[in-house]
């Protein structure tokens, strides 16, 4: 064997991840972006000799990687935890055929919800789906699993789940970098015993299942990710995950299991060690998935009795559930004005979220992208968010309870990316259906919020090549809507009049909200037009601060200093533009009646 | 010399702070440091409050630092220094940049931007070094620079050698900003006496 030095990167855990999918000769990766997730498709596109794609949500990524694996090569499908339930209805029955070239279902969980809807454990769906689990601590793990899952959903014909967390995607560590395996050739063999589950065939495979849960169920007692680190017996600590990490700081002298594998479980490693160990605490964020598994072993443990089951964890929750006294006083925090995210200066939804937050008694369904920081104050204008797509049918749901006193009263709004994810049903349905809920695209040309990846309505693909672009026009007047209309939200006066005349058709309608987002390239690139504000004409209306742009600030003053700038003696202050963040959208000058914002001479 | 420690940086987004931990970070790696920094992406980056957590030693476990163990805050914005009080101990030391960015509370008239923030930090026993890294970064004649000022500036505190991140900036910026960068370090440097 020779002995080469190894290749040491710095990377994140999605960084680490993409090139622990190269380096297991994935053939075909597809996924839908979603925080925490979204860099690892990202990354693994920038690798030879692996096909790559967005696809247009989850359910058609963990199909695409399905077919790839029934044409035998490996194959990677990636989401983030609320994209699993999209994903489910493929998931479920995958179970069943298993495939031929080795499938890795990944799983992005975001505890803390830092940018996320819900915080659920996915943990749940490999007991519910009957697969095998893997969860690695950082990066460098990660990685090296990755093969491992690969490995074993050959071995064992099956997905395999790969569960990560917010604070393994987006961690960096030092991780160690390989050579690629020799990749399958890809064929096309039938087997409809295993890929056609109609009753007949699926009853068969049912068994199958049984039979291999039984063989993983021995192979997590000797597989090498599941590890038993011998320390101080009287407290032992079963643990996975980034909650290992907080183990190993909190009680670094203290027996623990560390799992690699999740589900299933190694019982006889398990029953072994707490027949060794005074006191068992299993250590895990979120549900307590491990400790309903241990408790059913009939083995006796503490957990979610100690540790919260809601929320991240670190070293300092871990240690004070634990042992309260070990931790000294923190410094108080201080009572700050919040800082919370905010749509960019220029940002295009601004607009048409001010014409919204105008009409107050329209209740607005909204979705899940940065348009729903329009929910935020001033504008304050999003009534409902739910999931990917749900604007347009919660708003037909509302509109068929709400009957004729809904009418005029009904909004949908989602973004390009998330209509095509899963808004272009419910439009069917809202037509198919005679539903009078306006359904409002915010079309800003990208998928902006994970960090601007394109999408089928984009014009090109993952590796930025010229793609079709879908014409939602065309799409909405193929699904049976009439009332088609195209408006700048920019110009906030032409978009308060289309809406006003859309909400109130009792017809279903769709409105297209069309401009691009300012942090796309070409968009940064481009020379813009700067506002400044003319202070000498401003009385205070307050009609643009009521934008919540970033990029105008209010400026309160006294009596005197009204009196001394020639305002008017109850004027409170007055708006300026900070003209290094404007993007010269022209929302604000629109808005100010007094000339008192203007655009800047040469600009 | 130190043979572990716990930097925070935090700021609003959009201000530079993934440049400037990302630079102390190869620099750790340099020395010979294992390296782990933790950071938060997608809705979290909108203009919102912004945190990176960094850990070097011997061998890092956890990502994430500790509340009240981080030896070294690097703020790039007045109020962002003061909103991780609890991860600071009284020996801390905070590096502030003294620029005040509005909340959205605050710029629309709804709040205000509270006065001496800093002398909260330095009432109790913290070190806080405020410098105007956007002036410096002005004199040096590129504005976007200013992180790396903070970063200079920062360095004070560390063991790792100045040589360090100046081939760190050598290998990891783009050729054509590499001696505005250097010089940046260094003026940042030149400003404390750690």
């Amino acid at each position: 064997m020779t002995l080469k030095k190894k290749e040491t990167l710095w990377l994140s855990g999605n960084e680490a991840i993409a090139l622990g999918a190269w380096e297991a000769g994935v053939q075909v990766a597809s996924g839908y972006p979603g925080t925490p997730s979204t860099e690892i498709m990202e990354n693994l596109s920038t690798y030879p000799d692996v096909y790559t794609e967005w696809a247009p949500n989850e359910k058609v990524g963990l199909e695409v990687a399905i077919g790839a694996s029934f044409a035998g090569v490996r194959a990677l499908a990636t989401m983030k935890h609320v994209g699993m339930n999209v994903a489910a209805d493929p998931l479920f029955t995958a179970s069943y055929t298993g495939g031929r070239g080795g499938l890795v279902v990944l799983t992005a969980d975001d505890p803390e919800m830092h940018s996320s809807q819900n915080e659920q454990d996915n943990r749940n769906y490999a007991f519910a789906a009957k697969l095998p689990m893997l969860e690695p601590s950082d990066p460098a793990e990660a990685k090296e699993m990755l093969l491992r899952a690969f490995e074993m959903s050959e071995e064992f014909d099956t997905p395999v789940l790969f569960r990560i967390t917010t604070r393994i995607a987006h961690v960096k560590g030092v991780v160690e970098k390989h050579e690629r395996v020799a990749t399958a050739a890809p064929s096309i063999e039938k087997m409809p015993g295993k890929f056609v589950m109609l009753p007949a065939l699926a009853r068969v495979r049912r068994a199958e299942i049984e039979k291999r849960m039984i063989a993983l169920r021995e192979h997590a007692e000797i597989f090498e990710v599941n590890r038993v680190e011998d320390g101080e017996l009287s407290r032992g600590f079963i643990t996975s995950g980034t909650s290992y990490n907080y183990i190993k700081e909190a009680f670094p002298d203290a027996a623990v299991i560390k799992l690699g594998m999740v589900w299933p479980l190694p019982e006889r490693k398990i029953r072994d060690f707490a027949e060794k160990v005074d006191e068992l605490i299993i250590v895990e964020e979120l549900d307590p998935f491990l400790e309903t598994h241990i408790k059913a072993m009939g083995i006796s443990c503490r957990g979610k009795d100690l540790i919260p089951s809601q929320g991240e964890l670190n070293s300092f929750i871990v240690r004070k559930s634990i042992d309260p006294d070990s931790v000294g006083p923190l410094f108080e925090p201080l009572e700050l004005p919040m800082r919370p995210p905010n749509m960019c200066a220029g940002c295009p939804h601004r607009g048409l979220f001010y014409c919204l937050s105008r009409m107050k008694d329209v209740f607005v369904s909204g979705d899940i992208g940065c348009y729903t920081l329009g929910f935020l104050p001033p504008l304050s204008a999003m009534d409902s968010c739910v999931c990917m797509g749900a604007s347009v049918t919660i708003a037909h749901g509302m509109a068929k309870a709400l009957g004729k006193e809904g009418e005029g009263k009904v909004v949908a709004v989602l973004g390009d990316s998330t209509f095509i994810h899963s808004g272009i049903t419910g439009l069917v349905n809202s037509v198919y259906n005679d539903s009078y809920a306006t359904v409002i695209i915010a079309d800003n040309r990208t998928t902006a919020m994970t960090g601007h990846q394109p999408n089928p309505a984009s014009g090109c693909n993952i590796k930025g090549e010229a793609a079709h672009a879908i014409n939602f026009e065309e799409l909405c007047r193929a699904v049976g809507i009439k009332r088609i209309t195209v408006v700048n939200p920019h110009d906030i006066e032409a978009t308060r009049k289309v809406l006003k005349e859309e909400i109130a058709t009792t017809e279903t309608s769709v409105v297209i909200s069309q401009a691009p987002c300012v942090l796309l390239p070409e968009e940064v690139r481009r020379k813009k037009p700067v506002y400044f504000t003319n202070t000498e004409n401003c009385t205070g209306c307050t009609a643009c601060i009521r934008l919540g742009c970033p990029a105008i600030s209010w400026n309160p003053i006294t009596p005197e200093e009204a009196a001394r700038r020639g305002y008017k003696e109850k004027q409170k202050g007055y708006s300026m533009i900070n003209e290094v963040q404007c993007n010269g959208c022209g929302q604000c000058a629109v808005l100010c009646k007094f000339d008192a914002i203007t655009l800047k001479e040469g600009s | 010399m130190k043979q572990s420690g716990n930097i925070l940086f935090s700021g609003v987004g959009g201000q530079g702070i993934l440049l400037a931990s990302e630079l102390t970070a190869y620099a750790q790696l340099a020395a010979g440091f294992d390296v782990k920094k933790s950071e938060v992406h997608g809705m979290a980056q909108r203009g919102g409050s912004v945190v990176a957590h960094l850990k070097y030693g011997e061998k890092v476990y956890s990502p994430l630092i500790e509340p009240g163990t981080a030896d070294i805050q690097v703020a790039f914005e007045e109020l962002e220094a003061a909103r991780y009080l609890p991860y600071l101990h009284k020996d801390s030391a905070v590096v502030v940049n003294t620029q005040k960015i509005l909340p959205p509370a605050v710029a629309t008239g709804k709040a205000s931007y509270p006065e001496n923030i800093l002398d909260e930090l330095r009432n109790r026993g913290i070190n806080v070094v405020a410098l105007d890294a956007f002036a410096v970064a002005g004199e040096i004649g590129e504005l976007r620079t200013a992180n790396v000022v903070m970063v200079g500036a920062m360095s004070n505190f560390l063991s790792v050698t100045p040589q360090i991140f100046l081939d760190v900036i050598d290998r990891k910026v783009k050729e054509q900003f590499r001696e505005v960068n250097k010089k940046a370090f260094q003026a940042g440097r030149d400003l404390v006496n750690a």
